[in-house]
């Protein structure tokens, strides 16, 4: 079993500094020692880092990933995203559980073993896709389920299991720019120091900013950020802010110390092209965050890595210190006097809510991912209530390749008002799932085409909080000015049933809900039990309109994108897809939510009939 | 800045710093509210202070004053949001008014009257959420918690103590105190302390003393809670640095 020594946490303690804003990852790494945090283990946590115990058991019962009970020696979680169930994941995992003897989120009765589902664990080209105490299996079949229970009762670690099963593969099916670019590290930094010197008056000032630590407002490198503006760069993660605006308010924001963090929380479902920026260009994406800091003024930055992607861990800690050797990283940065700056790795434990830049930052304090109020915006009051950069992955990765072959040349990719290129996340109905890179203005249906889709009912562009677009309109852009996107596209044809999508998504956000505010704590839920109720063939007009109602206090009540976006799966498929509700009232009039029959399960189950006699007939 | 703003047609002043919730009691203007409190910053959770600022909804404790601004607030469509903020926070609870001790004095059960809540509407969720009576002097009765954290921040901030936190997420929220028993009984709370005030429910009681006042002396019984603005008129704050 697991050790029990308090050692361990001290150690673990120490490497931290004992340091409470590193509370997230001395949870994480005491997790991974002693199996599950356990009362005392929070208690001596509290101890350790000078916190009130009631705040550490507060961030350790946020996030999905930690647990405050104990969850077996083996987790099984099951991604739970739409293309995840549309390739038979509820299947396998009841399966799972047969031959572990267990139920869904139920720990066995031994405490060996755990099976329960999870959010989209960005794995959806090669899915069922699960997690294993933590570390990513993909393509789950009927063999590899009987294999892993025969492996989990034999008690073989996790670490010996086949390793072809944690095979991760890129599926880059559409190069472009960003995936093509076959830059050296350094490269962008350098080309950014020199069109600098270019600007000659200003190295001078340059220079000194950095020795002296001279306020970045008045005197500091701009050329590049100069760059990055006539770019047009707009942020990759689905707000689409004007990077270069955002970089210049950070520079301007009076204080000693700034922030660079790079958003790579990667939780909005059916999205996994920033896991493979991270596979493939972490280079690229270690040098952006490196120009803007550059840019800002920043000494220290911060990848948020989701923690789904756990095994990205150690292979971006590798990069980071190849690139400190390289004088990329460390003080001094390409002998440039003053120009300090390294990069850290900070995993999240499970919490989509923690993309949100301001949530985000609370988590990087050790905190429960909050959304703050806002005013102020991270820009002048972020980590630590200093001016912070929040990017995306794949932000900073075009920022790289705008400091190395300028604005204009960046510009001069896409449409007029959506400049560069957009990596899709495709998935769902299409032969070849996986990657593409476009220029945008790409349209729906060309992507449809390149991937192999056939029979194309619809196909929800930016995930959940996204749109969900029907077969008349494939003729739109993928653009800010028409659909704007994260980076997810998941294809539905023909024989699936877009209630059900729609379904899963309200799922999702009341699983994910951080409970901060009222309409959305209880809204999400409200929504979650209304589709349930229709589902289950117990909804009438009275229930959609109900989901009207309460989507309409979310949208104008709710503290944050999550609460503001929540009701768009529903309101979209409403609108196009009304049939798919319609099919499954009841009646037109009332019909309670009450259902006698389903609270006789219980009943059922304990005396282990199932037969007719044991059913109540649902009065018509 | 200072200057003014209209709300609802009518001119508002406000001093530098003030939001428009703070601007609007302080002119004698009520705003629904529940996690708002005079003495504390504002929190910006409970939205029922959700206004239309320039025509877009935004949370009015916690939004800047701006001169000019256009404010909304007293409206059919913003009350009718308002009434379902407080019908979702009775079913996420248990709250059964009659049997309160906080009843009379609850501002949850106020903002119902004075909103129109005839009913609870939506479908109960009847949570599971023990009592624990293990302090001897004060009872904490999690049923009725609507998680305002305003025990959260008079604790921290005022008794120095943090007795209380949050833990869980999303629908699982819910209140926590500073002991690894859990227990009340187990943290250095006492029935002095700022955080047993605060409640705007019926959740921190003071044992043996339920049901003090009489029915029609109660603070909402004499006048409705939106003919007391004064009440929550901005004071100096007791803790105003961050915690
Ligand atoms: C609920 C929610 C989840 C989000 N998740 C992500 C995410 O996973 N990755 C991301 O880059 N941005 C995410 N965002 C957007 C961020 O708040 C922020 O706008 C972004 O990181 C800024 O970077 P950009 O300008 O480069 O897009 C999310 C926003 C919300 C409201
Ligand atoms: S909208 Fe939802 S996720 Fe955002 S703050 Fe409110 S409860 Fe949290
Ligand atoms: S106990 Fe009372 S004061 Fe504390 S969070 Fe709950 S409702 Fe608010
Ligand atoms: S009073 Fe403004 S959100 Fe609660």
């Amino acid at each position: 079993m697991f050790p029990t020594n308090a050692v361990d946490i001290g150690d673990i303690l120490d490497r931290h500094g004992r340091d409470g804003t590193r509370l997230m990852q001395i949870l994480r790494e005491t997790q991974e020692v002693l199996g599950w945090l356990a009362p005392e283990t929070i208690t001596a946590i509290a101890k350790g880092v000078g916190w009130p115990r009631a705040k550490v058991e507060g961030t350790a019962g946020f996030y999905s990933f930690f647990h405050t009970q104990p969850m077996g020696r083996y987790r099984i979680l099951w991604s739970d995203n739409i293309t995840d169930r549309m390739i038979g994941n509820r299947d396998l995992m009841q399966a799972l559980c047969r031959k572990l003897w267990l139920e869904p989120g139920r720990l066995s009765e031994d405490g060996l073993v755990s099976v329960d589902t999870t959010s989209c664990t960005g794995m959806c080209d090669q899915g069922p896709a699960l997690l294993a105490n933590y570390r990513a299996i993909t393509r789950m079949t009927p063999e590899r389920v009987a294999q892993m229970a025969e492996l989990i009762q034999k008690q073989v670690p996790v670490a010996e299991w086949p390793a072809e099963w944690f095979r991760v593969d890129d599926n880059i099916r559409r190069a472009d720019i960003l995936l093509n670019n076959a830059m050296r590290p350094g490269e962008a930094l350098k080309a950014a120091l020199a069109r600098e010197a270019e600007a000659d008056q200003e190295s001078a000032a340059n220079a000194r900013s950095w020795r002296e630590g001279v306020n970045a407002a008045t005197q500091g490198p701009s050329a590049v950020l100069e760059e990055v503006k006539k770019s047009n760069l707009r942020g990759r993660g689905g707000a689409g802010f004007t990077t270069g605006i955002k970089w210049e308010a950070c520079r301007h924001a009076p204080s000693d110390e700034r922030y660079v963090v790079c958003n790579a929380d990667e939780g909005e479902p059916g999205t996994f092209k920033d896991r493979v920026l991270l596979t493939r260009q972490a280079d690229l994406v270690f040098e952006g965050m490196t120009v803007a800091a550059y840019a800002i003024g920043a000494k220290k930055g911060y990848l948020y890595l989701r923690g789904e992607y756990r095994y990205l861990l150690d292979p971006l800690n590798d990069v980071l210190a190849r690139r400190r050797d390289l004088d990329l990283l460390g003080t001094g940065i390409l002998g440039r006097p003053g120009f300090n700056f390294d990069i850290e790795v900070h995993l999240g434990a499970g919490a989509y809510v923690c993309g949100e830049e301001s949530a985000l930052i609370e988590s990087l304090e050790g905190k429960r991912g909050v959304p703050r109020n806002r005013p102020p915006y991270p820009v002048t009051s972020g980590f630590l209530g200093k001016p912070t950069v929040v990017n995306n992955v794949e932000t900073f990765a075009a920022a790289a390749l705008i400091a190395a072959e300028g604005g204009d040349w960046y510009r001069g990719i896409g449409t007029a008002k959506s400049a560069g290129t957009k990596l899709l996340s495709v998935s769902g109905d299409v032969a070849r799932p996986g990657i593409y890179e476009y220029p945008f203005g790409v349209t729906v249906a060309e992507v449809l085409a390149d991937a192999g889709a056939a029979e194309t009912q619809a196909v929800q562009v930016s995930g959940p909080s996204g749109v969900c677009v029907a077969d008349n309109e494939f003729g739109r852009r993928i653009a800010f000015e028409d659909i704007p996107t994260a980076g997810a596209f998941m294809v539905f044809d023909r024989n699936r049933d877009m209630f059900e999508v729609a379904r899963n998504f309200a799922q999702f956000f009341a699983h994910e809900s951080c409970g901060f505010c009222t309409p959305c704590r209880v809204g999400t839920t409200l929504l979650r039990n209304l589709m349930d109720k229709i589902g289950n063939g117990h909804g009438t007009q009275y229930d959609i309109n109900e989901i009207y109602q309460v989507s309409r206090v979310l949208q104008m009540a709710a503290h944050c994108g999550l609460g503001h976006t929540a009701p768009h799966p529903l309101l979209d498929t409403l609108e196009k897809f009304r049939p798919a509700y319609e099919r499954r009232l009841k009646s037109l009039d009332f019909e309670p939510a009450f259902d006698l029959d389903g609270a006789l399960a219980q009943a059922r189950q304990m005396t282990g009939r199932d037969d007719l006699a044991a059913h109540l007939e649902n009065a018509e | 800045m200072t200057g003014t703003f209209t709300l609802d047609g009518r001119e508002i002043a406000f001093e530098p710093g003030q939001t428009v919730m703070q601007a609007a009691l302080a002119a004698g203007v009520f705003v629904p509210h529940l996690c708002y409190h005079p003495e504390f910053r504002p929190h910006g959770s409970c939205k029922l202070c959700t206004m239309k600022i320039n025509g877009r909804p935004a949370t009015s404790c916690t939004m800047p004053a701006v001169a000019g601004m256009e404010v909304e607030s007293d409206t059919a469509e913003i009350n009718d949001k308002r009434r379902m903020l407080v019908q979702m926070l009775l079913v996420e609870g248990n709250h059964f008014c009659p049997s309160c001790e906080m009843s009379g004095n609850c501002k949850l059960q106020a903002l119902g009257y004075t909103l129109g809540v005839m009913t609870p509407h939506f479908t109960h969720f009847f949570p599971d959420r023990p009592v624990d009576a293990s302090h001897p002097e004060m009872l904490l009765d999690f049923n009725r918690c609507i998680l305002c954290e305003l025990c959260i921040r008079a604790s921290a901030e005022v008794d120095k103590k943090n007795v209380f936190a949050l833990s869980g997420r999303g629908m699982k929220k819910h209140l926590v105190v500073n002991a690894e028993s859990g227990r009340l009984a187990d943290t250095d709370f006492a029935a002095t302390d700022k955080a047993a005030e605060v409640c705007p429910v019926g959740v921190i009681l003071k044992k043996r003393r339920g049901f003090a006042v009489p029915i029609g002396k109660r603070t909402y019984d004499i006048k409705p809670i939106n003919e007391q603005a004064e009440r929550f008129k901005p004071v100096a704050p007791t803790v105003r640095e961050k915690a």
